[in-house]
């Protein structure tokens, strides 16, 4: 029996769109359906902040009225969820925060705009670390995520209610944000497909900004299809992003065709050193065989510095999220403290109770390293690291298309393991912080299991190969059925 | 390199963050943590490297200084804790 008979929950989006365009079900009957599931979920996930049931009721008749009047548009009458991070007109936006706890946005995000241009129907806001702080969204206000592979789990983070809700057919696709593997390392953690694009390559504008040179969007969807089908639509310039980049956006779905015979693979030294789990590193050899078997060429590459990127992220993304912070001053938006004595208290209040303490110890490190004598010491120190480690990648993009190995060092680790220890959560991240750094594009993919946990295979290509490494990601999804495996006890 | 309980204070006043007196010692001593891992930083060697700003090297792009967008500040404004006649409301700053 194939794909396209499924429950509707099991389906991927491209079959959502298939069953659509054939009238086998409406938007509305969809919308419905997942709908229930979402609520069927949300006790054991916390998967949702908010879920917008009316709104999207309302969406689903327009897009079935609009299809009965001929409109194709790519994403008509298809579900999504929004991380609770992309600002969302009229509807609450938290990321994750008590200080944005009732901040309703008066405008949409870019993201949002075109994917709701496309036709798109938006269910809910999905849980996050607070303000995407976090590898393993237990720095949310609104509680954790559980992983649906175990639910004494971790989903990772910070997108870790978008990973969840995916992983667990409650939805198709959900959108993301990554600043330091914020998409990749969730979706490795739970088996679902997690693309973050090309810095510049998506509009920022409406997203709240954490670390504005590292940040960017994406999606985690079931398939590569998905991811390239979600891409097309949100991928592309805007003039009120000013990094936004004017580069043509491809066809992302007809590039994934491309074989994988002739493609040179790299492979990071680095990668395999202590610190990877050896469940995991078996995988990942093995999916780097079947690329081997389909005439890829593994090519031995070395990235001297990526030791130091997680140092360096750790300077840089604190003192970006110190000063874009300090826009939470309890005066025009946000939580404000009660029966202030003056403007210091208010604000030094305001911001002690709104914010968490992830949150305020990332503000602090930021601060410290941005404050008079340390500057140069430790920011401008990091920069040039930052420049060294971004050299590195180039040089090995001379001779390789893409780089591939893990996404994370371990599989979902427990809910309260690496509370204790920041640098410990950090390190979750230390595979994937290189390509935010140097600004690159990359996708995990899921490989295979280590004792029953979802593990993720990481491709980073240059800058805006977004098409090659999701062709690749394609191809092996060709070969393998691991992304059609979901958790028993969501099936 | 550790970090003294004055400097965390001082800190969090440049923050402008109020630390519950509960938690201090725990976030000077995670803030210590913090800053003695980005200290192994400091033995890289990075004579003439020039700081990365940007991770496309792009300049910043400019504008026509025209009005674009129209003024939406009762809309805004929903959001604010106290407003008056289109003004934010705050403790007296000046007696």
């Amino acid at each position: 029996m194939g794909q396209d008979t499924a429950a509707l929950h099991a389906r991927s989006l491209s079959e959502l769109s298939r069953g659509l365009n054939e009238g086998e079900f409406t938007s509305r009957e969809l919308t419905e359906s997942l709908l229930q599931r979402i609520d069927d979920h949300q006790e054991q996930l916390n998967a949702f902040i908010t879920v917008t049931a009316d709104h999207a009721l309302q969406r689903a008749d327009a897009a079935d009225k609009a299809r009965a009047n001929g409109d194709t548009g790519t994403l008509n009458g298809l579900p999504i969820v929004h991380k609770d991070l992309f600002c969302t007109k009229g509807v609450l936006t938290t990321c994750g925060s008590h200080i944005l706890g009732n901040f309703v946005s008066p405008y949409d995000a870019t993201v949002v705009e075109r994917i709701n241009a496309a036709g798109a129907v938006m269910l809910g806001k999905t849980n996050m670390d607070e303000f995407a702080m976090g590898s393993s969204n237990e720095t949310s206000y609104y509680g954790p995520v559980t992983n649906p592979w175990n639910e004494k789990l971790s989903p990772g983070g910070s997108s870790g209610g978008s990973a969840a809700a995916v992983a667990a057919r409650v939805v198709p696709a959900a959108t993301g944000t990554d600043t330091g593997g914020s998409i990749r390392q969730p979706a490795a953690l739970t088996g679902t497909v997690g693309l973050k694009p090309t810095y510049g390559r998506v509009s920022r504008y409406g997203m709240v900004a954490f670390a504005s040179s590292l940040d960017q969007a994406g999606v985690i969807t079931r398939s590569a299809e998905d991811a390239a089908l979600l891409l097309g639509v949100m991928a592309g310039y805007d003039r009120r992003d000013s990094t936004s980049v004017d580069h043509p956006v491809p066809d992302y779905v007809a590039a994934l065709s491309k074989p994988v015979k002739g493609l040179k693979i790299g492979i990071v030294r680095q990668h395999f050193d202590e610190g990877l789990d050896a469940g995991c590193e078996e995988r990942i050899k093995v999916a780097l065989s079947a690329l081997k078997d389909q005439g890829a060429t593994l090519i031995e590459v070395d990235l001297p510095n990526i030791d130091l990127s997680v140092p360096t992220y750790y300077v840089v993304a604190p003192a970006e999220c110190s000063s874009n912070l300090s826009r939470f001053d309890g005066v025009r938006f946000g939580h404000r403290s009660d029966n202030p004595e003056d403007i210091l208290d208010l604000y030094c209040r305001s911001r002690g109770e709104g914010f968490g303490a992830e949150v305020q110890r990332r503000v602090m490190t930021g601060t410290y390293v941005l404050s008079a004598g340390y500057y140069d010491a430790y920011y401008l120190k990091a920069q040039k690291v930052r420049q060294l480690i971004s050299q590195d990648f180039k040089k090995a993009f001379a001779n390789v298309d893409v780089i591939a190995g893990p996404t994370a060092p371990t599989t979902a680790f427990a809910i309260g393991e690496k509370t204790d220890d920041p640098i410990t959560m950090y390190l979750n991240d230390i595979y994937t912080i290189g390509a935010n750094l140097a600004g690159l594009p990359g996708v995990s993919v899921p490989c295979g299991f280590a004792d029953g946990l979802p593990v993720g295979l990481q491709l980073v290509g240059p800058h805006f190969a977004e098409e090659t490494i999701l062709a690749c990601a394609h191809q092996y999804q060709q070969l393998t059925d691991w992304h059609t495996q979901g958790p028993e006890d969501f099936s | 390199m550790s970090l003294t309980k004055d400097q965390v204070q001082h800190i969090a006043t440049l923050a402008r963050l109020k630390l519950a007196d509960a938690e201090f010692d725990d976030v000077v001593d995670k803030l210590s943590r913090i800053v003695e891992f980005v200290d192994q930083l400091q033995a890289a060697p990075t004579d003439d490297v020039l700081p990365m700003a940007h991770p496309l090297n792009m300049t910043q792009r400019l504008r026509a200084d025209e009005i674009t967008e129209p003024n939406e500040r009762d809309e805004v404004q929903k959001n604010a804790p106290q407003v008056e006649n289109g003004y934010y409301l705050v403790p007296k700053v000046i007696e």
